[in-house]
C-alpha cells in the first residue's frame, strides 16, 4: 500500500511500520492569517530537545530585522524565559512566560486561554509585532499546537533521544510544518544515523520539511531563521495584495 | 433553563483556563497542611464554605444584575486581601470571558473581571439563572483544587471524585443560599474570609519554583 501513495520513492525495511499520517506531503493548514496581529509560531518537542536554545538562536539571528516576542510555557515557573533574559537575547519586556500547572500541552492545546492572554498582552505593550514565538514546556510525542493559537509550529526532536524517534511518529514529528532534528554534532557519539532519520522523518511527513540543525556548529540556526523569515515575508506580501 | 447548558458552563474541561491554578491546594501540599485524602477532605470543605460560599453569592448577584458588575466587583475586592489571590481571579474571569463570548453575546463587564463576576454574566447570557450561576461556581471552587491534588500528590483519582460526589449536595445548598440574596445590597452578601488562603497565596506568588499559577 505504501507504492500507491504518492510521493513515495524509497524502499521499506521489513522492521518498519506503516504509515500513520492520513495525507502525506498534504499541508492541512489553511492559508496563513494577513490580519493586523504577528505571525505566530509554536516551537514544541520533549524535553532537552533544544527549544529554548533554538529560540535564543532565532532572537539572536531574526530580533534586529523583525518586531519579535517570545512567550514560554515552562511546567516549573519561568525558566526557560530566565534562561533568554540571562542570554540577553531580547529585552525583558518582550518575554512572559505562562504557568502551566503541571499539564504543559494542556496549555498550548486544549485550554489556551493562558497563552492568547499573555500574546495579547505583548501586542497590547509593545505595539505591532512582525512575529511572536510561542515555546511549549517539554513534553512528549504526542503535544501539538492548537491552531487557535498559533500559524505554524516547529517540532523539535534530538539525535541523542535516539534515531528511532522519527520512525515512532505521533502528531508532532508527522504534522508539524516543519521538524527540526537537532543536536547533530552528537550523532557519532551516540551511535544515531541522521540517514535513517532523514529516510524516517521523510516517510512520516511527506512533503513536510526536515531540516537538520547543530546550534554548536551553526548558532544562527540558519535554515530555521530561513524557514521563519520566508513565513514572515509570504504574510506582509499577502497583507499588502489582500489591503 | 437548558440543564445541558449548564452542563457545558461547568464542563472541567471548558477552556477557560482553570486547569493553571490549584485555588490554594499547591501552598497547602507543600508546607504539609495537605498531605492525603482526609487533608484534601479538610481544604476542600473549608474552602467551598469560604470562598465558594462568597464565589457563589456573587456569581448569583452578577448573574440577575449583570449591569451592576462595578458593585459586585468592587465588593469582591473588597473581600480579596491577597494582591495574588486577585489576580487570580482576574486571570481566570478574563479566561472565562474569552471563552463565554465563544459560546454566548456576554454583556461587557470590564477586560479582567473577577471570576464570579464573569461567570455571573456568561451564566446570564447562557440563558441561565442565578442558581444555576451559583452552583456553577461552588462546583468550580472544589474540582480545581481536587484535581490539582490527584497531580500534586498522586491521589486516587475515584477516591477524590468520592469526595466531590459528597460535597455537591452542599454546593447545592450554598447556591440555593446565594440566590435568595441577590436582591441584596453587596455589603450585605456573604465576606467569609480564609486568611491561610490569602497568607498561602502571597507565598506561593514569591517562590521560584511553582507548578500551578495559583
Amino acid at each position: 500500500m505504501h507504492a500507491e501513495q504518492p510521493g513515495h520513492d524509497h524502499e521499506h525495511g521489513p522492521d518498519e511500520v506503516p504509515h500513520t499520517h492520513p495525507d502525506p506531503g498534504v499541508d492541512p493548514h489553511a492559508p496563513l492569517t494577513t490580519g493586523p496581529r504577528a505571525l505566530r509560531i509554536g516551537i514544541g518537542g520533549p524535553v532537552g530537545s533544544g527549544k529554548t536554545a533554538l529560540v535564543a538562536a532565532l532572537c539572536r539571528t531574526l530580533g534586529a530585522e523583525l518586531r519579535l516576542a517570545v512567550v514560554t510555557n515552562d511546567i516549573y515557573t519561568t525558566e526557560d524565559a530566565d534562561f533568554l533574559l540571562r542570554n540577553g537575547v531580547l529585552p525583558a519586556d518582550r518575554i512572559r512566560a505562562v504557568e502551566t500547572g503541571c499539564c504543559p500541552h494542556t496549555a498550548i492545546r486544549d485550554d489556551i486561554s493562558a497563552n492568547l492572554d499573555a500574546v495579547e498582552d505583548l501586542e497590547a505593550s509593545l505595539g505591532p509585532l512582525d512575529l511572536v514565538l510561542v515555546e511549549s514546556g517539554g513534553d512528549n510525542l504526542t503535544a501539538t499546537f492548537s491552531k487557535g493559537l498559533i500559524d505554524r509550529q516547529i517540532f523539535v526532536v534530538d539525535v541523542a533521544g535516539g534515531d528511532k524517534v522519527p520512525r515512532k511518529g505521533g502528531p508532532g514529528v508527522t504534522t508539524a510544518d516543519l521538524l527540526v532534528i537537532n543536536k547533530t554534532d552528537l550523532a557519532p557519539l551516540v551511535g544515531a544515523d541522521l540517514t535513517v532519520m532523514d529516510r524516517d522523518a521523510t516517510a512520516r511527513r511527506g512533503a513536510l520539511p526536515t531540516v537538520f540543525l547543530s546550534l554548536v556548529e551553526d548558532p544562527a540556526a540558519a535554515p530555521v531563521a530561513d524557514w521563519v523569515r520566508a513565513l514572515v515575508t509570504a504574510r506582509v506580501a499577502a497583507a499588502g495584495a489582500s489591503g | 433553563m437548558s440543564l445541558a447548558t449548564l452542563l457545558v458552563l461547568a464542563d472541567g474541561r471548558l477552556p477557560a483556563g482553570g486547569h493553571a491554578h490549584s485555588g490554594g491546594l499547591e501552598t497547602a501540599v507543600s508546607s504539609g497542611r495537605v498531605r492525603d485524602l482526609a487533608g484534601l477532605s479538610g481544604f476542600l470543605h473549608g474552602r467551598l464554605a469560604t470562598s465558594g460560599r462568597v464565589a457563589a453569592a456573587f456569581a448569583a448577584a452578577a448573574c440577575a444584575r449583570t449591569a451592576e458588575w462595578p458593585v459586585w466587583d468592587a465588593g469582591l475586592d473588597a473581600r480579596t486581601p491577597s494582591p495574588a489571590l486577585r489576580r487570580a481571579s482576574r486571570a481566570q474571569g478574563r479566561a472565562l470571558l474569552r471563552a463565554g463570548r465563544a459560546m454566548w453575546p456576554v454583556a461587557a463587564v470590564g477586560r479582567e473581571p473577577h471570576h464570579p463576576v464573569a461567570l455571573g454574566a456568561v451564566a446570564a447570557a447562557a440563558g441561565l439563572d442565578p442558581a444555576a450561576a451559583a452552583v456553577a461556581a461552588a462546583h468550580g471552587t472544589v474540582t480545581g483544587p481536587a484535581s490539582a491534588a490527584v497531580r500534586l500528590l498522586g491521589l486516587d483519582p475515584y477516591a477524590v471524585h468520592a469526595l466531590l460526589a459528597r460535597l455537591a449536595p452542599e454546593c447545592d445548598r450554598i447556591a440555593a443560599d446565594a440566590a435568595s440574596r441577590t436582591a441584596a445590597p453587596v455589603d450585605d452578601l456573604p465576606a467569609a474570609g480564609a486568611p491561610l488562603l490569602d497568607i498561602g497565596a502571597e507565598q506561593h506568588a514569591t517562590w521560584e519554583v511553582r507548578l500551578f499559577a495559583s
